[in-house]
């Protein structure tokens, strides 16, 4: 029989038994749709939360942590430490060290309330220098950002953020005007420009102040809490990375790098962790959606086993026309292809339209920028297993189809 | 040569251990072109020695050569063969597949005989109106009469001009002038067209329109004869 024929024949059986057609087909639209689903909100949270870190901080930043690579809870205390001092911060500024530094600058964070007036609001301060607008892309609406002159000068200038001011000053100008912190007049200066909700990292909520000013007025310490540094590209940030751990150890004296008191991680290094667990993330939701999938597989291995003792006379007949084993075979093996070949078409359509739908809700409630990925690889993936579990569970109902002699099959009641 | 040789044939049941004997050593021959009626009471074994003959079964001993060959030299795929192409088989149930319409019915063996598509439609049509039922191509198999059931089955059986065509009480389920009818075809074909016709029945009236009767009892011959005078179909219907 011609593969032509076979084709027309099987989708004849199926078209005569269309209500069970449809719930057999449904059992692998469902695993298939949600396969698609998981993996095309996974690609679509990834997506998100990556360029939210790409988005906000240059990827050529490195960080340095005072504390050692925490490895266990207790370890989490030494991030606290007191370890980066200022010897650190300008054997770092050597070219000689670190060649591929372009910029570093100390950062030093604590929680204080901010008053103007009978105002008071409790934020985040930071510490820094000019060099945070390029690292960590803040730029002020309104006014300046702290200069190298204020740093130097141990100048009492603050720059807002949004909320920050929104909160002190409502829709008054606050450049120009005095706030409090810890008892200390700080001049406005600036206000940053809004980077909204739902990103990562945000300045919204913060008070920025010369990190000299805050060491010595406000949080009263000699250490900085963080470094960090930019790479002049991102090709050279391993490299730097390397160098800004042999110029610390020398500077610490420590020999053996298991007993370093500071960590350095990169923008990249983040970005990989990050990836990897909403890569974990996924492929653990996907497992979870295979497993309905292979329900489908065997709720068609069920219609078909039933399929095959409803027609035991219909393939009686067909043996005493002529009809060899194989033809039999390909006959209800092609039925059941067809039947999760079409179940694959619409899971993976029904999941690219809910992952749209879902992507359109959350970029509009949200307000987030999710953008919807149709996950090609998970679309052929999907209607690849579709097919794959047509064969597998087709081809046993099938071959007890095609062995039957054909005149106990005619005589079957 | 003849075209059916059979020779000490045998067909024994085996059913939890519980051995039946359907068939218990028939010899004959059947030569190409006659009409040969097997008759013989229900449990004679007459039916079984029909699906040997019609290889949609294997004796258990004894010799059987169709065409000069015998049964045993033959795979499972070349039995389909030759089931497809000399072979027509007509039942006592029509055994038509029921949702589908007469011309893909007819058109059935048509699918594993290896001839090109382009020429499906035609020879069904053809069958189909040497058993004149032109009219109904496009009818569902299930509404029709049983008559009319039946001559679509002998359209299928002749839709590859097989040179045998094996028919198990063609007529066991219809009313007598339907029944009639299909005996009146079969004779047809077999003094028009040459077709070999083995019929199953337990009728003497139906057997009467075959050429020679074989009689079977309890799994053996009993007499093979003869009919002197064979009954014209059209005698009886009007």
């Amino acid at each position: 029989m011609t593969l032509k024929y076979s084709f027309k024949t099987a989708l004849n059986g199926l078209k005569t038994h269309k209500s069970r057609s449809v719930l057999t087909i449904l059992g692998i639209v469902i695993g298939i749709m949600a396969i698609i689903l998981v993996m095309s909100l996974g690609q679509g949270a990834q997506d998100l939360i990556l360029g939210q870190i790409q988005g906000q901080v240059s990827s050529s930043v490195i960080e340095i942590a005072p504390g050692r690579q925490p490895k266990g809870p207790t370890d989490f205390l030494s991030m606290f430490s007191d370890s980066l001092k200022q010897k650190d911060l300008e054997a770092l500024m050597k070219k000689s060290n670190v060649p591929h530094a372009e910029k570093i600058m100390p950062l030093v964070f604590g929680s204080e309330s901010a008053v103007y007036g009978s105002e008071t609001y409790q934020a985040t301060l930071y510490g820094m220098t000019d060099a945070a607008g390029t690292m960590y892309n803040v730029y002020p609406g309104d006014g300046r950002f702290i200069t190298e002159e204020d740093v130097k000068s141990y100048a009492d200038v603050v720059v807002l953020g949004s909320k920050v001011k929104e909160e002190l000053f409502g829709n008054d100008s606050a450049v120009g005007q005095k706030i409090k912190i810890k008892g200390r007049n700080f001049n406005v200066v600036g206000i940053l420009a809004s980077k909204g909700q739902g990103m990562i990292i945000s300045f919204d909520d913060t008070v920025i102040v010369p990190y000299t000013t805050a060491q010595r007025y406000i949080l009263g310490i000699k250490y900085f809490n963080h470094i960090i540094i930019q790479a002049d590209s991102d090709a050279n940030v391993p490299e730097t990375v390397n160098d800004i751990k042999i110029t610390l150890r020398n500077s610490h004296n420590i020999t053996d790098p298991a007993k370093d008191d500071f960590n350095v991680n990169s923008q990249a290094d983040a970005l990989k962790m990050v990836s990897t667990i909403t890569d974990a993330l996924t492929l653990f939701l996907a497992a979870i959606a295979t497993i309905s999938l292979l329900v489908g597989g065997i709720g068609i291995m069920n219609i078909m086993l039933v399929s095959v003792t409803e027609r035991t006379r219909e393939i009686g007949l067909r043996k005493a026309l002529g009809a060899t084993e194989s033809d039999v075979l390909t006959q209800f093996l092609l039925e059941a292809v067809i039947l999760t070949a079409i179940g694959g078409i619409i899971g993976i359509f029904l999941g690219a339209s809910l992952s749209f739908l879902t992507s359109l809700v959350l970029s509009n409630v949200l307000a987030t920028n999710w953008a919807f990925t149709f996950p090609v690889g998970a679309a052929i993936l999907g209607l690849g297993v579709a097919a794959l579990v047509g064969l597998i569970f087709g081809l046993y109902p099938a071959r007890q189809a095609s062995r039957k002699s054909p005149i106990e099959a005619l005589r079957y009641e | 040569m003849a075209l059916i040789e059979v020779s000490r044939l045998e067909k024994i049941y085996a059913d939890d251990g519980v051995m039946t004997p359907a068939v218990r050593g028939v010899t004959f021959e059947v030569q190409k072109g006659e009409f040969v009626a097997i008759m013989g009471p229900s449990g004679s074994g007459k039916s079984t020695l029909l699906h040997v003959l019609g290889f949609l079964d294997r004796q258990t001993a004894g010799s059987y050569r169709f065409s000069g060959k015998t049964i045993d030299d033959y795979s499972s795929k070349e039995l389909a063969r030759v089931r497809n192409k000399e072979m027509g088989f007509v039942f006592q149930t029509f055994n038509l597949l029921a949702r589908i319409n007469v011309l893909e019915n007819v058109k059935l063996p048509l699918l594993y005989s290896g001839i090109k598509e382009s020429l499906w439609d035609h020879m069904a049509k053809e069958a189909i109106e040497a058993v004149g039922l032109s009219h109904r191509l496009e009818h569902e198999s299930a509404k029709l009469s049983g008559g009319e059931k039946q001559r679509v089955a002998i359209a299928r059986a002749l839709v590859l001009n097989p040179q045998v065509i094996f028919a198990d009480e063609p007529t066991g389920n219809l009313d007598s002038k339907s029944g009639q009818a299909i005996m009146e075809t079969l004779q047809h074909l077999n003094e028009e067209h040459g077709h070999t016709v083995i019929l199953i029945t337990h009728e003497t009236y139906t057997a009467e329109h075959a050429q020679r009767i074989i009689h079977i009892l309890d799994g053996k011959i009993d007499s093979d004869e003869k009919v002197d005078r064979r009954r014209k179909s059209n005698e009886f219907s009007k």
